[in-house]
């Protein structure tokens, strides 16, 4: 409990213990008992009473400070203390677990995500000396020691070490780094000492980057929520009327048709009526779902960017996918050579050289089987043809590096290969030269992934890839996917995402699943843009809507279980609040309903709502 | 140009209020507050002088919400 919070439960006590003395001793006189009564009344209530006053004031009357300083001035004012003193007691509780749950959630949530650096060490004059993350420059060299937090984006200087990315990934599979490695900060260094040259400021790091992600997450306003809001907006104002005239109306109508008013009682109804109004459980307990929801998730290894994207999550019909990087492992390895004119060496050589700026996975597993070192300068121009390959000029000779379609354009004829996997055929001065055969693998969750999707009410699954037919259609096969377009350039992905999108239901809501780095324009239009195995990839950060932290496609389904609990839960708190509301608000008006139970529709569903709000935390299991 | 403030709040409703009074100060361009994480986004308006404005987004938020506190 806080300063304030302490303070409040003593207002409480104290007042508690007065009205039970006062209710053991008799007073005779009316002046006196209302006197005695007003000490625990202001003393639990002043805090209410100035806030209505200063809402007044401000032209901003209908909030519950005024509901609960009317419905016990109410009280009060026809004779009933200890009923209005008692409510403004009760009300002060419910405020006070409130405040206290809220806090001890937010806590609970804070301490899934502590995954700040506090410090960093810095070498100086032979001493390690810890400072501010923030206080660190670009180029910085740091230390970190076994068993603390990497504090900024950099590059192992010095050392050799395993690292636990837990806190980032939900995973905790340790993950091995050496001198010249990029490491991000959050993982935890697990063996031995580590020097890290830094790349990045603190702000511009990949934990500062989740952290704000995550706190900002629920700025993005939900369906739901911005209904709730809506709704609290005409709500209060209609209840405070409907009392005003519960409260006149019907004693008029007596009074006309010459029956007994009966005012006290028709007062007392509206003010029970006001009480049972406060709107507090829905607006306070959604957006704390939400916040569980989110919270819970990144706990798992899976950014969720804002609460509307958690919703959306929830109603995923269709999945499309990306192959390479995404239901394969997108490490593509040299099987063979085949139908070589020339000595295979030579044919890497050429290959390796116009790759040599390739950031494709499949330009890189070519360099990596070469192995030797590149002389940039024999490499003479380059023009990558996207989807495509390569036309370089190296030592003068016109080489041509890529896929059938390639050599289609410069009207090359090639020996076609019957095995799947990438065939990258390469042609010197016009002339074919032989193919190099590049495998890669799926995998070993993929096929798990999308069973879990089917069993989770996703109705269609696809995949789009770049790659062969012949590849793409055994992965899918393999995977059991149900549709696949293969062969498809940057621009064709989007066609095809866009003829997807058109032809589904308009309910249903269509996830593409990504590595991040070049599908960002489909990540942006499909509804839900999921990005995965983004440990460190900041433009699959900026593009998605959901990033899975490491590679595992499972996560996907893991991701729609999570916002369909957090969902249930929100929905959940909707109607369980405004259902006993409403039964409550008619029974008030009746008056069948005392302030007791007004206390109950307004207190306890609060917090009945806030402790299920709670529950979206808890995605473990799931 | 955008700043985190963290500020002090009891409620989730207040926090929505505060939000909307944010928002219609002059100079701020949007204000987005986050009950959960107690923080106040605020996107000032080219030019603005951001702590003019934020003694004035306080000043208004005050008027909405008795019992609240913008860390400045």
């Amino acid at each position: 409990m806080n300063k304030k919070q302490k303070k409040n439960l003593y207002r409480i006590l104290i007042s508690a213990l007065l009205l039970i003395i006062y209710h053991f001793i008799p007073f005779n006189n009316k002046i006196v008992e209302f006197v005695m009564y007003m000490i625990p009344y202001f003393i639990v209530g002043y805090d209410v009473l100035k806030g209505a006053i200063h809402g007044i004031r401000n032209k901003q009357v209908f909030d519950e400070n005024f509901l609960m300083a009317v419905a016990t001035v109410g009280a009060i004012i026809l004779g009933d203390y200890t009923e209005g003193t008692a409510v403004m007691l009760f009300y002060q509780i419910g405020e006070l677990f409130q405040s206290y749950a809220v806090g001890k959630s937010r806590k609970n949530i804070s301490e899934l995500m502590d995954i700040r650096p506090d410090y960093a060490n810095i070498e100086e004059n032979g001493e390690l000396v810890r400072v501010d993350p923030y206080d660190v420059k670009v180029g910085d060299i740091i230390t970190v020691i076994v068993g603390e937090k990497i504090p900024l984006d950099g590059i192992v200087y010095e050392g050799k070490s395993s690292l636990n990315t837990s806190a980032l990934t939900g995973e905790s599979k340790p993950r091995d780094v050496e001198t010249g490695d990029e490491v991000i900060s959050g993982c935890i260094n697990m063996e031995s000492p580590l020097k890290i040259k830094t790349t990045k400021e603190f702000e511009e790091s990949t934990v500062s980057k989740i952290l704000d992600l995550v706190e900002n997450a629920t700025s993005v306003k939900s369906k739901s929520e911005n209904f709730i809001s809506k709704f609290a907006h005409s709500y209060t104002p209609i209840v405070c009327y409907s009392a005003l005239a519960l409260a006149i109306l019907p004693p008029l109508y007596l009074l006309i048709t010459g029956q007994n008013p009966n005012f006290t009682e028709w007062i007392t109804r509206a003010l029970t009526f006001l009480v049972i109004s406060c709107p507090c459980a829905v607006v306070i307990s959604i957006p704390l779902s939400f916040f569980g929801g989110i919270g819970g998730a990144s706990n798992a290894g899976v950014l969720i960017k804002g609460s509307n994207y958690l919703e959306q999550l929830s109603k995923t019909k269709i999945v499309a996918f990306d192959k390479t990087g995404t239901m394969t492992k997108g490490v593509f390895e040299v099987t063979t050579i085949h139908n070589n004119l020339i000595e295979e060496e030579t044919l890497l050589e050429y290959a390796a050289y116009s790759e040599v700026y390739s950031s494709h996975p499949i330009g890189k597993s070519i360099i990596r089987e070469y192995g030797k070192e590149i002389d940039k300068s024999r490499v003479k121009s380059i023009k990558e043809i996207s989807g495509k390959g390569i036309y370089a000029l190296i030592d003068d000779k016109e080489v041509i590096v890529g896929n059938s379609k390639l050599m289609d354009d410069y009207n090359i004829e090639i020996i076609p290969c019957d095995e799947p996997g990438t065939i990258v055929h390469v042609a010197i001065d016009k002339e074919y030269k032989g193919h190099i055969h590049i495998g890669d693998i799926i995998k070993p969750t993929s096929k798990k992934a999308i069973a879990e999707l089917k069993k989770n009410g996703v109705s269609k699954t696809v995949m789009l890839t770049g790659d062969e037919k012949k590849t793409g259609e055994s992965v899918a096969k393999e995977l059991d996917i149900d549709q696949v377009y293969t062969e498809l350039l940057p621009q064709d992905k989007v066609e095809r995402l866009k003829e997807l999108l058109s032809s589904k239901n308009e309910n249903d809501v269509l996830a593409f699943v990504g590595d991040g780095i070049n599908d960002a324009p489909v990540l942006g239009m499909a509804d839900i843009g999921i990005a995965m195995g983004a440990l460190g990839s900041d433009a699959a950060i900026e593009a998605a809507d959901i990033v899975l932290m490491d590679d595992d496609p499972l996560k996907i389904s893991k991701a729609i279980k999570i916002s369909r609990k957090c969902m249930r839960i929100v929905y959940e708190n909707i109607i369980f609040a405004i259902g006993v509301k409403v039964i409550c608000l008619v029974l008030g008006a009746l008056g069948i309903a005392n302030m007791w139970l007004a206390i109950f529709a307004d207190v306890g569903v609060m917090v009945i709502c806030v402790l299920n709000a709670i529950r979206a935390l808890r995605v473990k299991n799931l | 140009m955008t700043r985190n403030y963290k500020i002090d709040v009891d409620c989730a409703n207040c926090a929505n209020k505060m939000e909307e009074a944010a928002n219609s100060t002059e100079g701020v361009k949007k204000a987005v507050v986050n009950f959960m994480a107690l923080k106040m986004k605020v996107e000032f308006e080219d030019g603005a002088d951001e702590k003019e404005v934020m003694k004035k987004v306080l000043e208004n938020c005050k008027k909405v919400e008795d019992d609240c506190e913008i860390y400045l």
